[in-house]
């Protein structure tokens, strides 16, 4: 019990320091007292502190909510699938949500919607996308009990829709499909604070969702028999699980794109450093640890001028490759 | 019953698929306080029958009454106080400790994050107890063998405090020394703690040597026999039903 909160009050600090390094790197590099200085406005060159404010803080914010939230929609994932190659990707959430986005940035210019509107529907678009591959898999998942051919129908999803979307690329006119093309690179950059409004509330309430979650979780571990039988609302839980990941998942990858991996391999990692299997102490684990993943990946992306997605899949991979020969040898 | 009254009862119950009875319309009272061993050839509804009982399957007709309470009629948290199941699966949780297993069985008296208090850890610690398997509480379950796997699984149903226990062919991983352990386990379990305790089994000589009571499901019959007081009819019934000697 000591040596958790040990972690945890280690993880809160590295996350702080993290953030702070995050917000020093970048095309110009701003040193640490300046940072702090105009983030307390106290005196900073004014260029410095423009950069700091609109640009690097809403950016580092951005990674800490994304981290926090595709991890615990993995965590989430894995547990009710009781399957640890199960999260927000695999199952084609994402591509739910690329699907959606796809149809509006690239019919969207047909539609006409004022401007205004355009922020609130591609998220809008994200969510009714995931939203809507998460309830097949669903339904699928209830009459299937193998959870790999759920998997597999996962993957199947992902290809189907890439299809569709590259239809849709090839029949849409340039300066939209350029958007969509960057939308898919992934980027923590593209949010405003007028975006913010959308992300920073769904995100939160996505994650007291995860908290209000916490017990149906660890019943969860046992399977839907058992949790049953102890008491828990099964079709209510899983009705408030999908909640929470689409609101998590398919927010954050309507205004960051599809960044892979984090959702997949991070619930691991987190359980390695807690060796618990008790969504009390996951929950915050994963909020803690993709924050703070998040915010590395960000400093290297920023370091290396590489595409997000490029930096989350070449720190994922490893780890799921671990993960998978160390089931294998149980 | 000569003991007490029962506690789980069948009214009128049948059931079956749309054009097949695989139970004929019944009445039946478990005895409790005693361990009753549920036997059957394969896809005769034993399965069937118990989820039933535990609320995992609701097509069925007539009553099932526990505490004289008709289980659909109870919510998921009102039924989880009445009773508790063990199903077949060996779940393998990695990084979780029998005790918290155990704790999870608490979880019908919990609060909204599952903390488990002062009574509750007390309640754990018997019923790992109950089962042999205290000196396991720290270690984790992925390590554990089948049959320590199941005896942890069975405390866990124990801390849930309900008056029926139901559990799938517990014995079906396990060697023979191993399963006859359990079934006397259960029985002792029955006796002390006052439970109703139905199993489902293919062990026949099991069911006759260490159960009390034995219902025996055969041509969409159920039935139930008492090899304690007359083994020479139960087995004779059973052989009839199974079509084979024992």
């Amino acid at each position: 019990m000591i040596k958790t909160r040990l972690i945890f009050a280690c993880m809160v600090l590295m996350t702080l320091l993290l953030f702070s390094i995050d917000l020093t790197v970048g095309g110009v590099s701003i040193s640490l007292g300046n940072v702090w200085r105009s983030l307390t406005w106290g005196y900073c060159p004014p260029q410095e502190r423009t950069i700091i404010l609109d640009i690097r803080l809403i950016k580092g914010i951005v990674a800490v909510l994304s981290g926090a939230a595709l991890t615990v929609s993995g965590l989430q994932m894995q547990t009710l699938f009781r399957n640890p190659l199960a999260g927000p990707y695999v199952l084609g959430i994402s591509s739910g949500a690329s699907l959606g986005v796809a149809l509006f940035i690239l019919a969207g210019p047909l539609l006409r919607l004022p401007s205004t509107f355009m922020s609130l529907g591609v998220a809008g678009a994200a969510w009714i996308g995931s939203a809507a591959i998460l309830i097949v898999i669903a339904i699928v998942g209830r009459r299937i009990k193998d959870i790999m051919v759920v998997l597999i129908l996962g993957m199947m999803f992902s290809s189907g829709v890439s299809a569709i979307v590259q239809i849709l690329q090839f029949l849409s006119k340039d300066e939209a499909l350029k958007n969509f093309v960057i939308w898919t690179m992934g980027s923590l950059g593209d949010v405003t604070w007028s975006r913010m409004w959308i992300l920073l509330p769904s995100v939160i309430v996505g994650l007291l969702l995860a908290i209000v979650t916490i017990k149906p979780l660890n019943l969860l571990l046992f399977g839907e028999e058992y949790a049953s039988t102890m008491g828990l609302n099964v079709k209510r839980a899983r009705g408030l699980l999908f909640a929470s990941t689409t609101l998590l998942a398919g927010t954050v990858t309507a205004f960051c794109g599809p960044i892979g991996f984090i959702g997949l391999a991070l619930p691991h990692v987190v359980r390695m450093i807690f060796r618990n299997a008790d969504h009390r102490i996951l929950i915050p684990g994963c909020i803690l640890f993709g924050a703070m993943t998040m915010i590395v990946c960000d400093i290297l992306s920023k370091l290396f001028l590489l595409p997000i997605n490029a930096i989350t899949a070449l720190i994922g991979i490893p780890v799921v490759i671990l993960v998978v020969v160390r089931n294998s040898r149980v | 019953m000569e003991e007490k009254e029962s506690i789980l009862q069948l009214k009128g119950f049948t059931a079956g698929y749309t054009g097949r009875t695989l139970i004929d319309p019944v009445d039946l009272d478990f005895p409790s306080s005693r361990l009753t061993a549920l036997i059957g050839r394969n896809g005769t509804g034993k399965s069937t029958l118990l989820r039933a009982i535990a609320g995992l399957n609701e097509k069925y007709s007539g009553e099932i009454l526990i505490s004289g309470k008709e289980i659909s009629a109870q919510t998921s948290e009102e039924k989880s106080r009445l009773l508790a199941f063990v199903n077949t699966e060996r779940p393998r949780i990695a990084d979780m400790t029998c005790r918290d297993v155990v704790g999870i069985g608490r979880a019908p008296y919990t609060d909204w994050i599952g903390r488990l208090t002062e009574n509750d850890d007390k309640i754990v610690g018997l019923a790992l107890d109950q089962v042999g398997m205290s000196g396991y509480a720290d270690r984790r379950l992925a390590t554990l063998s089948d049959g320590e796997c199941q005896r942890v699984m069975i405390a866990r149903a124990l801390a849930q405090d309900t008056p029926v226990v139901l559990l799938d062919e517990p014995t079906s991983f396990l060697d023979m020394p191993s399963r006859y352990e359990l079934v006397a386990l259960l029985r002792n379990l029955a006796r002390e703690s006052g439970k109703t305790i139905l199993f489902s089994t293919h062990e026949l000589d099991i069911a006759l040597q260490r159960s009390d009571r034995i219902v025996l499901l055969a041509d969409c019959r159920l039935r139930m026999l008492d090899p304690v007081v007359d083994p020479e009819a139960a087995a004779a019934e059973i052989e009839d039903a199974f079509g084979m000697s024992l």
